[in-house]
């Protein structure tokens, strides 16, 4: 397949993904640091964002789950409860996530597909 | 020097998750033929997981500028709402801003969003998670690209379930804020789910209606109009009080 681009092709498209993401992050500093204020709206945002979308990227991060076929996506489901039960026992970060994934790919070997 | 050493740590769950998927990006890379400079580059100057995962299958199609800019841009959308609660945070960083607020993250995010170090201390402090986890990224995406040929791809399935369990934990841990704020009575039970439960119902109804491949930017959609239409409501609310 690669022969179909070139090396100036692929670095050009490796630039524009660079530059929208560049953009993208300098956005809101762009526009709300210079000295204006910004509205106690965006600071109420700041704070209460997070954990709407950490809540969002967890499920973003579980939309390839197949609840409908074997193992129905247990391994996840079942990771994800040891990780966060560890994480309440223990809270502490790597224990949790190491747990969390060995579980899972653990599962993922023992569980029928 | 001192505060790499105190930074160390705290960045140890993103340098567990940023290695492992680090190699997987770069396995998948040299599996579908690239020289390793390509993934290294990637991951130096897009640094961002999904937009690069999502990028290899387009890179190896014919050229095409406008399918790759809107996928950076769908895929890196969600780091507005990041830069949008570090304003405050990272004013007092001076001349090492421009690079804190590129090498905004995921992950970086979720260890900087957190903990707030002193204002003097601010500068070295945000500098130094941000170069390492950048670091681990490049790292892990080198090793993956050297040991491409020689790890079996089945041996490492499942690995990627680290950055899962990262925002897991991270989720975890602002539920058990919020509630030992409820129970202290610093905060309504209202307050402490509308963000959680918000984020929750947005996702999923988008993912339900918008399908896997497009469902994030609607979601934050409509989690931007929830948190506007609270505000509103709490407005009001005070004006009449």
């Amino acid at each position: 397949m690669l022969h179909r681009v070139t090396d100036l092709q692929i670095l050009l498209s490796i630039l524009i993904a660079s530059a929208v993401t560049i953009a993208v992050r300098a956005l809101p500093f762009a526009v709300f640091s210079g000295g204006c204020q910004p509205h106690p709206f965006v600071v109420w945002l700041g704070r209460q964002l997070p954990r709407a979308v950490m809540t969002m990227l967890v499920i973003y991060c579980l939309k390839d789950v197949n609840l409908t076929e074997a193992p129905h996506g247990l391994p996840a489901l079942i990771a994800v409860a040891v990780t966060a039960a560890l994480h309440v026992w223990k809270r502490q970060m790597i224990v949790s996530i190491f747990g969390g994934t060995a579980v899972y790919m653990l599962l993922l070997r023992l569980l029928p597909v | 020097m001192r505060m790499l050493r105190k930074v160390l740590p705290r960045t140890m769950p993103v340098m567990a998750g940023y290695l492992f998927l680090g190699i997987a990006f770069g396995v998948a890379m040299k599996a579908k033929g690239f020289a390793l400079g390509w993934s290294a580059l990637l991951s130096a100057i897009v640094y961002g997981g999904s937009l690069q995962f999502a990028m290899i299958e387009p890179l190896t199609q014919a050229f095409a500028p406008l399918t790759i800019a809107a996928l950076s841009l769908l895929v890196q959308a969600r780091h507005i709402f990041y830069g949008l609660s570090m304003l405050e945070a990272y004013r007092p960083t001076g001349r090492c801003k421009p690079y804190l607020v590129f090498a905004l993250t995921d992950e970086t995010y979720s260890l900087v969003c957190h903990e707030r170090p002193r204002r003097e201390d601010a500068a070295r402090w945000y500098t130094c998670i941000s170069v390492l986890d950048h670091a681990y990224w490049i790292i892990g995406t080198v090793l993956g690209g050297l040991l491409g040929a020689v790890i079996p791809t089945e041996a490492l399935a499942g690995i990627d379930f680290s950055m899962t369990a990262l925002f897991v934990v991270i989720v975890t841990e602002q539920s058990m804020d919020s509630f030992a704020a409820v129970k202290a009575g610093r905060m309504s039970v209202t307050e402490s789910l509308f963000a959680p439960l918000t984020g929750g119902i947005a996702t999923l109804f988008s993912l339900l209606t918008a399908g896997k491949g497009s469902f994030l930017l609607l979601s934050m959609a409509l989690i931007l109009a929830s948190f506007g239409l609270r505000w509103q409501a709490s407005e009001r609310r005070c004006f009449t009080a």
